[in-house]
């Protein structure tokens, strides 16, 4: 149980029996009055945000909640499958689950799949993917304008800005964090 | 809020040597501003046997007894044994507080006028702030109409249960009449003030906790008692001190009743204070003011933490 001094960001938090990674939190008390801790926490199953406050003598408890590096294996259009390689233990993750991390899932690949109470409940990719681009028009010749750029698909299906000197067929490293461009990969 | 440091760059100070400097420059023209009225400084310890119970507060307890919250009750004794009016800056101690306007160690000025109305002394923290933050005279308003104007309740008379859960959503449960007042003050009030801008003097307070601050009986009674604000950050707290020193056992023994129902330890009651109250505490006016939230805002910073040399997470 945490007091509620120790709520802190990034805690992750079972509240409403479901659980919930803090996202913001601010001590608050009026100089002779009582202390409260407010809240803003993030649905780790469906995104939600909402705050909450708590006063000083309430506790909350942590969640049961834990990352494991699980394999992406393939979709079969309503589950993502992924496996555990140590154990060739197999979770299933709804769309919803996996969200926007499809844009970034490659077959093989290694990502942190979110546990809660053992059940799987999100997946998170690797701060960087190496993806194919499948289609991208060629850069005009003699284009040298720096900085300039031209959208590419990637094998996932996302659609990348990169620079005009980067061809279809060519490996590309992505941040997923931000969805952009890093280089060109081997 | 408290986040945590990565250990090779918690050796750092937080504050800039820029900020530093100008902590300094404030707290230099402090001093100067009470020896210009004449005002003595003192030093009374941080150690102390007693600290004042409050019901909402953890004092930092160490082996030989406790760290100071506040030097309240120690002033007062020097101003019981007349030694007239005088001003301390210096350390205080209140455990289990960290965020973006607490510390668990804080600079506090606090101040005794023996003499003073307390209309007299808000006047004084009124020209003390001008000077030093270059703002207008504090505005006047009771605690009730600060809360009629800016939360549209009244705490007094409103059904605040059902209207704390229409404006805060899904507030703790439990909460009584001050606990909600409390909580629609830092949830409501203090940012309506913040968003309007400027400072005030919060007067008039219900007399739920008047703690070392005489009352008026009423109805309703009223703690004579104030609050600066300045752009919604609660800088100062101030009274028409208690000289009644009966009243004063009555009352601190009433908190430590409280603390035990709140499952809070008990505290010992300072007997020197008593003392000192029982041989005659001159009428007097007294005050505290937050020296690291005056510096924040004086610098335009967003949090204490940004004008200290080392905050908690450091420290």
């Amino acid at each position: 149980m945490l007091s509620h001094n120790q709520l802190r960001q990034g805690t992750r938090v079972e509240i409403d029996n479901m659980p919930w990674i803090i996202i913001d939190a601010q001590f608050v008390k009026p100089g002779k009055g009582q202390a409260f801790t407010k809240i803003k926490i993030k649905n780790l199953t469906d995104g939600r945000v909402i705050e909450r406050t708590f006063k000083s003598s309430e506790t909350v408890s942590k969640a049961d909640v834990m990352d494991k590096s699980m394999q992406y294996l393939y979709s079969d259009g309503e589950f993502w499958h992924f496996m555990d390689p140590d154990s060739y233990e197999q979770v299933a993750l709804t769309k919803k689950q996996v969200g926007n991390t499809t844009l970034w899932l490659r077959e093989q690949e290694t990502y942190e799949v979110t546990l809660w109470k053992d059940k799987a409940i999100a997946v998170i990719p690797p701060p960087f993917v190496i993806l194919d681009i499948t289609q991208c028009d060629p850069g005009i010749k003699g284009d040298t304008v720096s900085g300039a750029t031209k959208p590419a698909t990637l094998e996932t299906g996302a659609v990348i800005k990169v620079p005009l000197f980067v061809n279809e067929g060519e490996r590309v490293r992505v941040d997923t964090r931000t969805g952009q461009y890093v280089e060109r990969a081997k | 809020m408290v986040t945590t440091i990565s250990p090779s760059l918690s050796w750092q100070p937080a504050a800039t040597l820029e900020t530093l400097k100008a902590r300094a420059g404030i707290i230099a023209l402090i001093r100067e501003f009470f020896q210009d009225r004449g005002v003595l400084e003192v030093t009374t310890p941080v150690l102390v046997s007693a600290v004042a119970p409050e019901r909402h507060q953890n004092p930092q307890i160490c082996r030989d007894g406790f760290l100071h919250s506040s030097p309240e009750t120690a002033m007062k004794r020097l101003v019981a044994a007349g030694f007239g009016s005088i001003f301390q800056i210096c350390p205080v101690f209140r455990a289990d507080e960290a965020g973006r306007l607490h510390n668990p160690e804080f600079t506090m000025l606090e101040w005794y006028r023996p003499g003073f109305e307390m209309e007299e002394l808000m006047v004084e923290v009124g020209e003390l702030v001008q000077s030093l933050l270059n703002c207008p005279l504090p505005v006047k308003l009771t605690f009730r109409e600060a809360f009629q104007k800016y939360v549209g309740i009244d705490p007094l008379t409103s059904p605040l249960g059902e209207m704390a859960k229409k404006i805060v959503g899904q507030p703790p449960e439990g909460l009584d009449r001050i606990g909600l007042t409390d909580l629609l003050l830092v949830d409501q009030l203090e940012p309506a003030l913040k968003k309007q801008g400027g400072s005030f003097f919060l007067t008039d307070y219900p007399a739920w906790d008047p703690a070392m601050a005489e009352v008026d009986i009423g109805p309703p009674a009223l703690a004579r008692r104030f609050e600066l604000y300045i752009d919604g950050v609660e800088l100062a707290n101030g009274y028409q001190e208690l000289t009644d020193s009966q009243e004063q056992e009555q009352r601190l023994k009433s908190v430590n009743q409280q603390r035990l129902e709140d499952g809070r330890q008990l505290l010992p009651i300072d007997n020197n204070f008593l003392e000192a109250l029982k041989s005659g505490l001159p009428r007097c006016a007294g005050v505290a003011l937050g020296v690291d939230r005056l510096i924040m805002l004086a610098l335009l910073k967003d949090s204490i933490a940004d004008v200290m040399a080392f905050p908690v997470d450091r420290a």
